[in-house]
């Protein structure tokens, strides 16, 4: 089964997004990553999505319960590289992801990662 | 009229020069051949005459939407888009065809060995065609007018977004002036992809020359702050007037998160905060 | 207003909502709309396919590209012949859901296009329309 391949840094993981979304691999990203989280004792995840044309209600739950769920597990999520016309979109549709903590591309949410780890 | 003389036709094709002068005579007369250079004016209505006496011969005068007209109805959306870009006005634009029928009509009486009824048919039915051929015109010009209005409409939005640097990682979009709902979005779409483009962190956005905003500006300045946040930056609101303030408590709009300051300076020097710089006087 | 092309496809899998919002991209380029109206049509389109798939039990997707004077646009009509909603204000109602989701996706869908359109009932399946003009 396809899979979205999630790459280990130290003590983060980072997930980017780089093909088109379907609902069955925002499923499976989601299980796969609880699982990673608990085998690496990760203290962070990073998912880049500057390659997503589009979010919808769909991906925008999973980014919701990724960040839940990984919060639940001792590592912070941070969301980076949110295309404008997406955030736009997103705003509209009604979904503001309230909680994720967002950075504008992979070096500033990976300094956001060790900084708050830091202050843990 | 389903019948054409054909010495009509033959008029029509063999005299196309002196049907050109008397045309060009009334062109110049009625004033609709200023702006237009004279050698260009003279192609135009050279071509136009063989594509009408060609269209004549192939489907006759009843309908304009005939298959043989087909090339002189694209000669004039050509002619008519040509000239809307010119600038040229509408009126103007409408005498080249109707100059015509004075040529046409003493043309018919003239070469014509027709009895007196047949010929004011035919007059009839050249006159109604011109008459088809003059609004197809009109109608093609106010059309290619919209899109040149539509255009400039739009690159007006597009000067009225300044977005400006303050400092690296510091953006500020100065907005002045009423603000509609179309403006804004169109604003608010150049400083996010500006963020995107710069890296920049912080985006302030100073509404001091904004006088008043309606609930739909209110809302989409909203929508902006949290678009910046779900990108990952910040936005600061600096120069929120009274009166706006009164909109945005009185429409219940959710301020959770969004940092306001007074003015535009204290704004910059949270910014500067935020980015772990500070101002000192140089001794 | 006249429409100057059209097509239609089918909305049975899950791959299809892929494919479908990547055929109305395409359509929503060709159109002319700017990217922030595209990415709005193309959110809507993913959100309103899915509901075809999941409660409609699979459809169809209806394209139209339109002209209207200096306007293009572009109309899209999901149709499926499910059991239809039972009880339509409640289904446009925010954050309301039958299946388990978010319940942004009709209300969603609905802010993010210029024109919505829905017809349904009891028993008789669910029509869908939303148009984006330039």
């Amino acid at each position: 089964m396809e899979r979205i391949p999630i790459l280990r840094m130290g003590d983060f993981l980072l997930v980017t997004v780089q093909v088109e979304m379907h609902d069955q691999l925002a499923l499976n990203l989601q299980e796969d990553l609880a699982d990673r989280i608990s085998a690496t004792a990760a203290r962070g995840v990073l998912i880049d999505i500057s390659a997503l044309e589009i979010v919808d209600s769909f991906i925008g739950r999973m980014i919701a319960n990724i960040s839940g769920l990984s919060k639940i597990m001792d590592a912070q999520t941070v969301l980076v590289g949110m295309q404008p016309a997406v955030a736009i979109t997103l705003v509209e549709l009604g979904l503001n992801l309230p909680g994720v903590a967002t950075a504008l591309n992979v070096d500033r949410g990976m300094q956001l990662l060790r900084h708050s780890v830091q202050q843990q | 009229m389903s019948q054409m003389d054909q010495s009509i036709i033959d008029a029509l094709s063999g005299q196309q020069s002196s049907i050109q002068a008397a045309w060009l005579a009334n062109l110049e007369e009625s004033g609709a051949a200023r702006g237009v250079r004279g050698d260009e004016l003279k192609k135009q209505t050279g071509d136009f005459l063989k594509l009408f006496s060609e269209g004549v011969a192939e489907s006759g005068m009843d309908n304009l939407g005939a298959a043989g007209w087909a090339e002189a109805r694209e000669f004039l959306e050509a002619l008519s888009h040509s000239r809307a870009l010119q600038g040229l006005d509408a009126q103007q634009t409408a005498s080249f065809i109707f100059s015509l029928k004075r040529p046409l009509f003493d043309l018919f009486q003239r070469e014509t060995s027709v009895d007196p009824a047949t010929l004011t048919n035919h007059i009839a039915a050249v006159s109604e065609l011109l008459d088809a051929m003059g609004l197809h015109t009109v109608r093609t010009f106010q059309k290619a007018r919209e899109a040149v209005i539509k255009r400039q409409q739009e690159e007006l939005l597009e000067l009225s977004t300044p977005v400006v640097k303050l400092w690296d990682g510091v953006l500020a979009l100065p907005m002045i002036g009423t603000l509609d709902s179309q403006r804004t979005q169109v604003v608010m779409e150049s400083l996010l992809q500006r963020i995107v483009d710069t890296g920049s962190e912080i985006a302030i956005i100073d509404i001091t020359g904004v006088p008043t905003v309606d609930t739909l500006v209110a809302q989409h300045l909203l929508k902006t702050v949290t678009a910046i946040r779900l990108m990952g930056a910040d936005c600061i609101i600096s120069g929120v007037r009274p009166q706006i303030a009164q909109t945005i408590v009185h429409l219940g709009l959710d301020l959770e998160g969004i940092v306001t300051k007074a003015n535009l300076a204290d704004a910059f020097a949270l910014a500067l905060r935020r980015s772990g710089l500070s101002v000192t006087k140089a001794s | 207003m006249k429409v100057t092309d059209k097509g239609t496809r089918p909305i049975r899998t899950e791959q299809d909502i892929v494919l479908a919002r990547q055929a109305c991209r395409k359509l929503a380029q060709d159109c002319g709309l700017r990217l922030v109206a595209q990415t709005k049509l193309v959110t809507a389109v993913s959100e309103l396919a899915r509901n075809t798939l999941v409660y409609g039990g699979g459809g169809d997707l209806d394209w139209e590209m339109l002209e209207d004077g200096v306007r293009r646009g572009i109309r899209i009509v999901f149709s499926d012949e499910g059991p239809g909603i039972p009880d339509l204000q409640l289904a446009m109602t925010e954050g309301w859901t039958s299946g388990g989701g978010l319940g942004l996706g009709l209300t969603g869908a609905k802010r993010l296009v210029n024109e919505f359109d829905l017809e349904t009932a009891p028993g008789k399946g669910t029509r869908i329309s939303i148009t984006q003009w330039t």
